[in-house]
């Protein structure tokens, strides 16, 4: 039984990574928790499901549809409510992403409905197979190769390109990035597109792990997220998905070893949060950062 | 053409009304947004058609005022006061979740409104409150229903609760479901709490399989019940799997496919695929399905349709579209031929009908009866 | 007369005032309109306590839905007779004080503003260590620990079937006498030295402690009042619409308290206080965008959830026109309102 835990923990671990990485990415160029980050992974999942459902694509095509449109809407968001505010006080945009999350949110429940609506998973992702006592699906597998994939990607991007050497000099002063000639928008505008993508990306993978999407389905796990982020060290691409990996073995272990408790879930993680934090005030691996206000 | 025909002389008719007579104005708040959406959503389209069929009682049109309570106790009470205070109302219909019928139904018992809740099971909502009515039986008594069911016609002995410890509603059913079930002699081997967020029941119900239950009650709403199915079965669990009214819905086999096989449920009693059918739940059906021919209708569409019909009956009864009479009317509903069976309302103001059960059965729902709560 | 007189009386002007226009609303208006401005002396309320400690105190804490969740349960198990309580506590008996503790309304608030201000005291020890948006996640964490514990400590707090029956106390009188309460306490706060000390700390804390100044007793200090009156104005809230439960309280509600704090002004109580009139008005006022298309008789809901639409657009546009809020830092003060007088001659 405990290994049948420890692979729903790597799981579920493994999914709350994948979404952190954007959370941190986004957070680590521009200081900015961008709390739309759950509604586009919500976005992602819904354009899977219409792409397969309304539009007939197939599976693969659709997957990548709606990662490539949702992405270009990411770009689009930071163009009409982020880019207008990058010299304003940071609460302000903090303020925007709440309203833009809002405004999503409310979008979809009068385009789509408030119903929730089944996604079509594939049968090789869920057709069980058993090791030892434990039964798995290839979704178990197939998450945290995703995520790891993912990660190798992002690092290659940010330390190993041009584009990501002007990220890196933006996070650090953007004044300074932006007098050396880098067109420090369109690399903010990447930024966006890559951290969105990783959402929708996410997104679809969440929604093929649980398959009923509906508009509010990504504050939780986007809130989550954001934990594992904070809890890693935000900004550093690694912590948050080993943040992820802790806050899905935390939150199932906790129902593994005290089950008659397994109702405060929940608050085992931000227990735990709150501990590191105390500890380590930056998170796992986070480094020290000035504030910017 | 005959038809044609009558629907003009119909609107004519209407036209002339609409001068003649004040309209009668029903509001309804049900929450067509935020977390309850897909309940209020369904409610609201049965209130519709019944109000498409009766658009007037006592040769006085009908004005439905719709208000969305967004699913939160705040609005729900703004919602009321404004339908109270603004729209002049004489009654009001809603709404989905017992907390919000609570907070909308204390500013419409100060104003003397009567309201009629759609499917707020929890005792506490008419809980000594004069005006409020509900078109649905109150938890305590499905929770007895569904462990009477389990254990005299399956012969269940050991059950596993897996709760939503956030739901008003999840919590009062189980806490029912629990009692009776031990009642009656069977044995409750674990309890599993999560939260109305959640979506990764994988701990909990590796948990409860190893403690090798014949069933699992699990109250849930049907987005999440029916990914705790699909999880379970995942998980290579062989329980069977049980839940209440609000699992009722035309997504739960959708979303769950395979793994909502064998999945028990009570409800009230209607369902699209009931033998002998009463006549008024064939019309409701039928009228159902030429309205909205791209869904089937539920429970809680024929519960939006059955307030409708409880406010006409009442305000038929009293003669006049007033709050007072028509909530003494309404105290007073006695054999009122609905789709959901006769309708007879008690002394606490609830309605009194059997315990629907169904089962999946190859992607169907079918409709195995009804059951007397012990 | 000096200025300092001249500005007492007409404060205190102001205020009979506004008590005189509160009993003509009382008794004219509908209870609808005297709802949502019911709601907008809550929110200003929140709005205030949350700016104290944000905007004045520069602690960025997520941490209000659970303070005013504090405020609320207290005031609530405080107010209802154990009777009540028996009735509705269908899960577990009530834990043995409040089985038979029953006290005044008065009390009651306050002391739900004291709970949740030692609640406050607890958390603030050790996370007010914290910067930026670290405090952010941690005391947001810890409101969503307060709700998770009220969820399931069902003895005390009925769990999810939440408390209804709360006596409708908070009617105009005492919802505005709150606030007027909560402004004089937090605008004499903010003149006092204690006032002066907090702002030096948000604006550079480093400086403060040179100068000798145990910031982080100050930022403690700071951090307990604003949960003080945070509690105070939940507890409002449960007794104005006389139900609670857990799930009003999650972080969605503080995300409405700073949306209204950020939209009239950080650092700005006026803007505070505008803000809240402006977004509880505005969420009301908008609610004809759900039934824009009904013709007649036949009331279709034209959209549902236009509403929230509009809203968000709505807040997202005092955003990026007014980037400061609507006040900025900027307050109403009667020596502003003559200067300007003097300066139109």
């Amino acid at each position: 039984m405990f290994l049948q835990q420890f692979f729903n923990a790597l799981t579920l671990g493994s999914l709350y990574g994948l979404i952190a990485i954007g959370y941190t990415m986004v957070y680590g160029i521009l200081r900015l928790i961008n709390f739309a980050h759950g509604d586009m992974l919500m976005l992602g999942a819904y354009f899977l499901f219409f792409g397969t459902v309304a539009f007939h694509l197939p599976w693969g095509v659709a997957v990548v549809v709606a990662i490539v449109a949702v992405s270009m809407f990411g770009i689009f968001v930071d163009w009409v409510a982020y880019r207008p505010l990058r010299k304003a006080p940071r609460i302000s945009a903090l303020i925007s992403a709440i309203a833009v999350s809002f405004f999503i949110e409310s979008l979809a429940v009068v385009l789509f409905s408030g119903l929730p609506r089944p996604v079509y998973q594939p049968d090789w992702l869920i057709t069980p197979f058993t090791v030892g006592s434990s039964r798995l699906i290839p979704m178990t597998l197939v998450v945290p190769v995703v995520a790891l994939v993912l990660v190798g990607i992002l690092l290659w991007v940010v330390y190993r390109t041009k584009p990501g050497l002007a990220m890196r000099g933006i996070s650090h002063d953007i004044e300074t990035t932006r007098l050396l000639g880098v067109r420090v928008d369109r690399i903010i505008a990447m930024t966006f597109g890559i951290g969105t993508a990783l959402a929708a990306a996410s997104g679809i993978m969440w929604a093929l792990r649980y398959p009923s999407i509906q508009p509010y389905m990504g504050v939780f796990p986007g809130m989550k997220a954001f934990i594992a982020a904070v809890f890693g060290g935000i900004g550093s691409i690694p912590g948050a998905m080993i943040g992820g990996l802790c806050l899905g073995f935390i939150e199932i272990m906790a129902v593994y070893f005290l089950p008659t408790l397994s109702g405060y879930r929940d608050a085992f993680a931000f227990v735990l949060l709150v501990a590191v934090l105390l500890f380590k005030p930056t998170g796992l691996f986070g480094q020290r950062l000035e504030e910017k206000i | 053409m005959k038809a044609r025909f009558l629907c003009a002389m119909a609107l004519v008719l209407a036209c002339f009304t609409v001068s003649a007579a004040d309209p009668i104005k029903i509001g309804v708040y049900l929450p067509l947004t935020g977390d309850n959406a897909f309940g209020g959503q369904l409610e609201l389209e049965g209130i519709q058609l019944a109000y498409k069929q009766y658009p007037e009682i006592i040769g006085r049109p009908v004005e439905l005022v719709v208000v969305d309570n967004k699913s939160d106790k705040i609005e729900a009470a703004n919602a009321v006061t404004r339908l109270v205070e603004r729209d002049q109302v004489m009654g009001i219909i809603g709404t989905y979740g017992s907390s919000l019928a609570m907070a909308g139904g204390e500013v419409a018992e100060r104003a003397g409104v009567p309201v009629i809740g759609t499917s707020c099971t929890n005792p506490l909502v008419t809980q000594g409150k004069k005006y409020y009515f509900r078109a649905c039986f109150i938890d305590p008594y499905q929770g007895a229903g569904a462990a009477t069911f389990a254990i005299k016609n399956r012969g269940y002995k050991k059950a596993a609760l897996l709760i939503d410890v956030s739901n008003d509603y999840a919590v009062g059913l189980a806490n029912f479901f629990r009692r009776s079930f031990q009642r009656l002699g069977g044995e409750i081997v674990t309890t599993m709490n999560y939260q109305s967020r959640d979506q990764d029941f994988t701990a909990q119900l590796t948990e409860i399989i190893s403690k090798d239950p014949d069933v699992v009650f699990m109250p849930a709403y049907f987005a999440q019940g029916s990914i705790i199915m699909k999880q379970a079965r995942e998980l290579g669990g062989t329980f069977v799997l049980m839940g209440g009214d609000a699992m009722d819905n035309p997504d739960t086999v959708k979303i769950a496919g395979k793994a909502a096989e064998g999945f028990l449920q009570t409800t009230f009693p209607y369902s699209i695929n009931m033998p002998n059918m009463s006549p008024e739940a064939a019309a409701f059906t039928e009228a159902w399905r030429e309205t909205y021919p791209e869904k089937d209708p539920n429970v809680n569409a024929a519960l939006g349709f059955n307030c409708y019909l409880m406010f006409k009956d009442a305000i038929e009864r009293a003669g006049v579209a007033e709050s007072e009479p028509v909530t003494t009317a309404l105290a007073s509903i006695k054999d009122l031929k609905t789709p959901l069976g006769v309708l007879n309302l008690n002394e606490t103001h609830d309605a009194e009908m059997p315990v629907g059960i169904t089962e999946i059965r190859d992607g169907q729902q079918v409709y195995l009866g009804e059951v007397v709560p012990e | 007369m000096t200025t300092k007189t001249r500005n007492l009386v007409l404060t205190l002007a102001a205020v009979g005032v506004a008590y005189v226009v509160i009993f003509i609303i009382d008794n004219h208006l509908d209870a609808y309109k005297i709802r949502i401005l019911n709601l907008i002396a809550i929110n200003a309320i929140l709005a205030v306590s949350l700016n104290f400690i944000y905007g004045f105190g520069g602690m960025f804490s997520l941490g209000h839905s659970g303070f005013m969740a504090i405020g609320a349960y207290t005031s609530a198990l405080l107010i209802l007779s154990p009777a009540q309580k028996e009735m509705m506590w269908m899960l577990q008996d009530v834990a043995w004080p409040f089985s038979v503790l029953q006290t005044p309304f008065w009390f009651s608030l306050i002391a739900g503003g004291f709970v949740a201000a030692a609640f406050s005291l607890v958390i603030a020890l050790p996370v007010l260590r914290l910067g930026g948006d670290y405090l952010g996640i941690a005391t947001l964490g810890f409101a969503e620990i307060i709700r998770v514990l009220i969820v399931n400590w069902a003895s005390i707090t009925n769990g999810s079937l939440g408390i209804k029956g709360i006596p409708p106390h908070a009617t105009l009188y005492v919802n505005y006498t709150c606030l007027f309460v909560t402004l004089y306490c937090i605008v004499r706060l903010l003149h006092s030295n204690f006032g002066n000390v907090i702002k030096a700390i948000r604006d550079d804390e480093i400086a403060a402690k040179v100068m000798g100044i145990n910031t982080f007793r100050y930022r403690v200090l700071a951090f307990c009042v604003g949960a003080f009156f945070a509690g105070i104005g939940g507890a409002l809230q449960g007794n104005l619409i006389t139900t609670i439960d857990p799930n009003m309280f999650t972080f969605l509600l503080t995300y409405n308290v700073l949306m209204i704090v950020v939209a009239g002004g950080l650092g700005s109580i006026t803007g505070s206080i505008i803000g809240s009139i402006i977004i509880t008005v505005m969420l009301e006022w908008l609610r004809i965008a759900d039934s824009a298309f009904s013709i007649g008789g036949l009331t279709i809901p034209g959209v549902p959830g236009m509403r929230m639409v509009i809203f968000a657009v709505a807040l997202l546009a005092i955003i990026l026109y007014r980037r400061e809020g609507i006040m900025g830092m900027h307050e109403f003060s009667w020596n502003w309102l003559f200067g300007r007088g003097r300066g139109n001659k």
